[in-house]
């Protein structure tokens, strides 16, 4: 089984890196993002401090769903995804590979570009390391739910804002509880709970969300 | 018993100055069940019947 | 209605088989002159549960010592909050029964629910915000609750927007189930989440003082809208689904008529 994973993470690992561009643009489109807030609200340090944790959560909540469309789309369109699913590897390695794959091509770049960013909205070192604890233990989730999301429009019309209008809603805990860590670390309040909580996300979905993927896979696939 | 709460037709309608938020809540549901209504008769016109829970 | 061409049902074979007199109505087409039956006697219902409610509402409850007559919306709001997200429940669990039987029906039902649902949300929402108005002095207030039924609009929008965008019924009825099954989880973790952040933040929140009479009358009173909810809820899904059964069974023989796959969306 684990066997299969690693295959399946090294084999999208290695499409991945023909390809750095797209891994780029998620985090160009993430710097951007972020860049784009102080434009509008004025630059006022304490303000940009004080919303510092949300617009960066949401920013690379946006990114990580910019990139959802890659996750099956390549292998649906040549025709590799059917194969996977009739294949020697059991369903669920596969998407548990992939997904993996997926965060460690978009989830784990930003997450070591956040702090950067971080710092041009002010926010103190405490705030960065939990900026970083959360996206670590958050982005994962981000991947494994969206890959749900990525599963059920899979060749749908208008796949893309379909997704982000599936998947959104669900990221909402992730969002309260990884942005409510960072700024209880601005605030200098423990928020050791937050990151307890993110973790029990990542568990739960770890487990649940890749059964969930391939049953929408074979209903995508059927 | 009941009526007891209000003391004329334009008290009930005035909702002691808050009308326009209690009616303009009942109203809107109002309006969504005739919406909602409607659009099943639409539905069934479409289909080429009459009315929906007519052909049993 | 005319001929029906479709594969025959596992509800029917299975009831037929088992002798299990309900399970015959797993097939659209038993199922269809029962629900033609039944709406009327909910529909009535629906009518008398409503007409007692608002009679409690706004005669036998008195004023509100704080809010005055505006605390009459909760009338509305909260039956219409309960319903959205019994609705969802009830939509997801029809998924899931089609899972697990395999039937058609299931998936009919679920597109059924899907738009009182949301009409419901957006009723809560929408007298939320008339109730937050006068009280809290804007139109829209952060609280949990309020928040909550938001995202559950989302949740059902996207369930909409993903059945309207794949045009194979059974796929889009199968994908559906796992979207709303996948949302139902999630629900009761998205409100711990928004009542966690609505704490943190000081947000308000819409509710009442009451005295403890004040407060019986007013739970019959929201009891019985939604009862009045639930009655209405339950024919107008009826009567959608019969729509579906007709829209589909109809999409059946056209394709063996022309030989060929058409959407059905008009």
């Amino acid at each position: 089984m684990f066997a299969s994973i690693a295959g399946i993470i090294e084999r999208d690992l290695r499409l991945a890196f023909r390809r750095k561009g797209d891994v780029a643009q998620v985090l160009v489109f993430f710097v951007i993002v972020a860049s784009l807030f102080p434009l509008g609200t004025g630059a006022e340090p304490n303000q940009l401090r004080a919303m510092g944790p949300g617009v960066l959560w949401v920013a690379a909540l946006l990114a990580a769903l910019l990139s959802l469309g890659r996750l099956f789309a390549a292998d649906y369109a040549d025709g590799s995804l059917e194969q996977m699913l009739i294949g020697a590897h059991p369903l669920v390695a596969t998407v548990a590979g992939k997904t993996i794959a997926h965060w460690l091509t978009t989830g784990l770049p930003l997450t070591l570009l956040a702090p950067l960013i971080g710092l041009q909205y002010g926010l103190p070192g405490p705030a960065l390391g939990a900026l970083v604890a959360s996206l670590a233990l958050g982005t994962p989730v981000l991947s494994l739910i969206g890959a749900v999301g990525s599963a059920l429009t899979l060749g749908t019309r208008g796949a893309a804002v379909l997704l982000a209008l599936l998947v959104l809603p669900l990221y909402v805990p992730v969002l309260v509880f990884g942005a409510g860590a960072v700024g209880a670390a601005l605030a200098g309040l423990p928020h050791a709970a937050h990151l307890s909580l993110l973790g029990a996300f990542l568990a739960f979905s770890a487990v649940f969300a890749p059964w969930a993927t391939c049953a929408a896979l074979r209903i995508a696939l059927d | 018993m009941g009526a007891m709460n209000w003391g004329s037709v334009d008290a009930f309608l005035d909702m002691g100055g808050y009308g326009l938020f209690v009616w303009g809540s009942y109203g809107v549901a109002v309006l969504c069940v005739a919406i909602e209504l409607l659009a099943l008769k639409a539905r069934a016109r479409r289909l080429g019947a009459s009315a929906p829970g007519e052909a049993r | 209605m005319g001929q029906v061409l479709s594969t025959p049902d596992i509800g029917l074979a299975e009831g037929s088989a088992r002798g299990e007199w309900w399970l015959r109505y797993a097939a659209p087409q038993a199922f269809f002159p029962l629900a033609g039956r039944l709406i009327p006697y909910f529909a009535l219902l629906a009518v008398l549960f409503a007409l007692c409610g608002l009679y409690v509402g706004f005669f036998a409850a008195p004023t509100d010592f704080q809010q005055g007559e505006s605390y009459r919306i909760i009338f509305l709001h909260v039956p219409a909050a309960w319903m959205s997200m019994f609705l969802y429940v009830v939509m997801a669990l029809w998924g899931a029964a089609g899972f697990v039987l395999n039937t058609r029906l299931s998936g009919m039902m679920a597109s059924a629910i899907a738009p009182t649902g949301a009409m419901f949300t957006f009723l809560a929402l929408w007298s939320g915000a008339l109730w937050g108005k006068p009280t809290w002095g804007t139109w829209w207030v952060w609280d949990a609750r309020l928040t909550s039924e938001l995202i559950l609009l989302f949740l059902y929008v996207g369930f909409i927007a993903l059945k309207a965008s794949i045009d194979d019924p059974r796929r889009a009825d199968r994908a559906g189930a796992v979207l709303a099954l996948v949302g139902v989880i999630n629900v009761p973790i998205i409100y711990f989440s928004v009542q966690w952040w609505n704490t943190l933040h000081q947000g308000a929140s819409v509710s009442l003082t009451r005295s403890p009479q004040m407060a019986a009358t007013m739970l019959w009173g929201m009891l019985l809208m939604a009862a009045a909810a639930w009655m209405y809820s339950i024919a107008v899904c009826l009567a959608r689904v019969r729509l579906i059964i007709r829209e589909r069974e109809r999409e059946m023989a056209w394709m063996r008529e022309l030989g060929e796959s058409r959407t059905w969306a008009q």
